[in-house]
């Protein structure tokens, strides 16, 4: 809404689910706050509830108690279609098995968010090869998805998310399915992003060595935080 | 719509065999209604090959004009006078000819076939569109003077005659003594019945022959399409003056007929239409199953979509559009399949009646567009609802 304020305020944020007979409590009252241009590393076991955390900043879901606001609105209180358009325009997202289309070449798969934000097919395309420089791929723009390896395929899901400037990249273990050298080059293009673009990072990993390169470190477990602030030592 | 093609062509044996069952369902629809429409076309242009805004006069009395003669009972025939009278006071109609039916053995020589005989006045020619070759029709004075001439149809004098000229020769007709005074044009088949298979003669004469004291039916026309109803009033009205205002007799117009007719073709359209509009639906159903397996492969691929900031409505487009282009296509396949297959049939079978009219093409397309829109509903509703987080959960 406005560029004054931190970017997301997540106060006493609760979700449960009913689970048959029984009401699972995934987020037990969880408050922190996000400033732009922050990286992030949002960790725990699994079952800690960091993924649920993640569906919650990435607007797929809606707190159950608490409030959470992305640059100001107030997600809880947003309808579907507005939380879609809220996707669209503020967050790029990127996931642990890079999620391309199948048989759609690099740079439709780039343009897909601008299509949804109503921006005409030949700007799509001009912004999506743009986004695709910016990654590294520019010369991979007419590959599908299968034509490309894994590392090549988590830079063309990069480029998606970045391509309508959002100003949160929201990571799920990005690094997940691919090997030590590529996941580290993944990791230095989030930190050049992070640095030339201004553009918050949030990776969610339970990889230590991926935490320990962000500057702070959220860690969930049993779905309450339990530390925020530096890398810990030793995790 | 892009990327409903792009979705199709990913998979094409799929999308084809999905295709196959719209592409069947119209090719069944099209090819079904062509019969029927042709059918409808055909006996329209015979009705009306047989002369225009035709009225014909029956003895008895029917309030259902149907096809076939009224049951004739007690009825009171219909003369000579009759015919006469009506020709004399009719003002709405142009020409007035008595008819009497009958059937015998024609011979010339050793050569003898036996075949309808119709005795007529001079006025059928006209009014029913038979016209002679060469000699003359039955005239005025030959009906008066109850002379024993004919005129032979086409068939008949291939059949007596072969090449020689018929013109003046005698036959004997039924036992009695004629002379040929002229030779029908060719006419063909109509109905199923040979219109050159038949001989005219003076229907005085036809009455003398098959002693008869009445006659079949009259035939006449009216002067225009409008004056039809006046017509017929007209000659109820005439006929029922010289019976004391009794009603013993019909009055039929070919609209009549006519009318029937298209009832009887139009039903027969329609069931056949409904019969095709089943293989329609079976190919609906053929595309909906495919669209929900294809929704339900394609989970992630709709959760990411949702993830980048596609709505609900968004979803729905994209596979209801999908389900449209599939049905469209086959649709516009199965049209082609049948405009092709009827091109054939007009080619080398050009006597069965087959007809692609515009409006099959559009009920051809209309109808592969309502399959797509109404089986791909449920899928594409079934997509747009997913929960973004269970679909890009879904493995």
């Amino acid at each position: 809404m406005s560029d004054a304020g931190p970017l997301m305020e997540v106060s006493d944020l609760e979700r449960s689910f009913i689970l048959g007979e029984e009401e699972v409590r995934a987020l037990r009252g969880v408050t922190f706050t996000i400033e732009r241009g922050e990286y992030v590393a949002l960790i725990g076991p699994s079952g800690s509830g960091k993924s649920t955390m993640m569906y919650q900043l990435g607007c797929l879901d809606t707190p159950s108690k608490g409030s959470y606001r992305l640059a100001g609105y107030d997600v809880g209180s947003l309808d579907d279609d507005e939380l879609a358009g809220l996707r669209n325009r503020f967050i790029g997202f990127v996931f642990q098995s890079f999620n391309l289309l199948a048989r759609t070449t690099a740079v439709d798969n780039v343009a897909l968010p601008l299509r949804y934000a109503g921006v005409g097919m030949r700007e799509r395309r001009a912004r999506a090869r743009e986004a695709l420089d910016r990654v590294g791929l520019g010369h991979r723009w007419d590959h599908p998805p299968d034509r490309l390896s894994g590392g090549e395929r988590q830079r063309v899901a990069i480029a998606r998310a970045i391509v309508t400037k959002p100003a949160l990249l929201l990571c799920d273990e990005p690094t997940g399915n691919l090997d030590q050298k590529v996941g580290q080059e993944i990791v230095r293009l989030f930190e050049s992003l992070n640095s030339d673009l201004g553009v918050t990072v949030v990776i969610v990993t339970h990889d230590p060595a991926m935490a320990r390169r962000a500057r702070r470190n959220l860690k969930l477990v049993d779905g309450s935080l339990v530390h925020d602030g530096p890398p810990l030592e030793g995790h | 719509m892009i990327s409903a093609v792009l979705a199709l062509s990913a998979n094409k044996l799929r999308a084809a065999l999905t295709m196959l069952g719209v592409v069947i369902g119209v090719l069944a629809v099209t090819l079904l209604v062509s019969v029927g429409d042709g059918a409808r076309a055909y006996l329209n242009n015979t009705l009306s090959g047989i002369g225009s805004n035709l009225l014909s006069v029956v003895p008895g009395r029917t309030e259902t004009r149907g096809f076939g003669p009224p049951a004739q009972g007690l009825a009171r025939p219909l003369t000579m006078d009759d015919a006469q009278a009506l020709a004399r006071q009719g003002t709405t109609i142009r020409g007035v000819s008595p008819m009497v039916q009958g059937g015998g053995a024609v011979r010339f020589r050793n050569r003898q076939r036996d075949t309808m005989v119709l005795g007529v006045g001079p006025a059928f020619s006209d009014l029913r569109n038979m016209h002679v070759d060469s000699g003359e029709f039955v005239r005025e004075e030959d009906v008066t003077s109850r002379r024993r001439v004919v005129v032979l149809g086409r068939r008949v004098v291939q059949e007596l005659f072969g090449d020689e000229s018929p013109l003046g020769q005698p036959i004997r007709i039924a036992g009695g003594r004629f002379r040929v005074i002229g030779v029908m044009e060719p006419k063909g088949r109509s109905l199923g019945f040979d219109l050159d298979d038949l001989v005219f003669i003076p229907a005085t004469a036809a009455m003398d022959l098959f002693g008869l004291d009445h006659i079949s039916q009259l035939v006449t026309a009216a002067r225009s399409k409008e004056e039809t109803g006046a017509a017929m009033a007209e000659i109820e009205e005439v006929l029922a003056r010289r019976r004391n205002g009794e009603r013993s007799f019909t009055v039929q117009s070919q609209d009549d007929l006519l009318k029937t007719f298209g009832a009887i073709t139009g039903a027969m359209t329609m069931v056949l239409l409904a019969i095709a509009s089943i293989s329609l639906v079976v190919g609906g159903i053929g595309i909906m199953n495919i669209m929900l397996v294809s929704v339900r492969e394609r989970t992630r691929e709709i959760g990411v979509r949702r993830a980048v900031g596609a709505t609900q409505q968004d979803i729905l487009w994209q596979f209801l559009l999908e389900s449209v282009v599939i049905s469209t296509i086959g649709g516009g396949v199965g049209l082609g399949l049948g405009a092709a297959i009827i091109f054939l049939v007009h080619r080398y079978a050009p006597d069965v009646p087959v007809v692609l009219s515009p409006w099959i093409a559009a009920v051809a397309f209309g109808s592969s567009f309502v399959t797509g829109v109404v089986s791909g509903v449920v899928p594409a509703r079934r997509a747009a609802r997913l929960d973004p987080v269970d679909a890009l959960r879904y493995e």
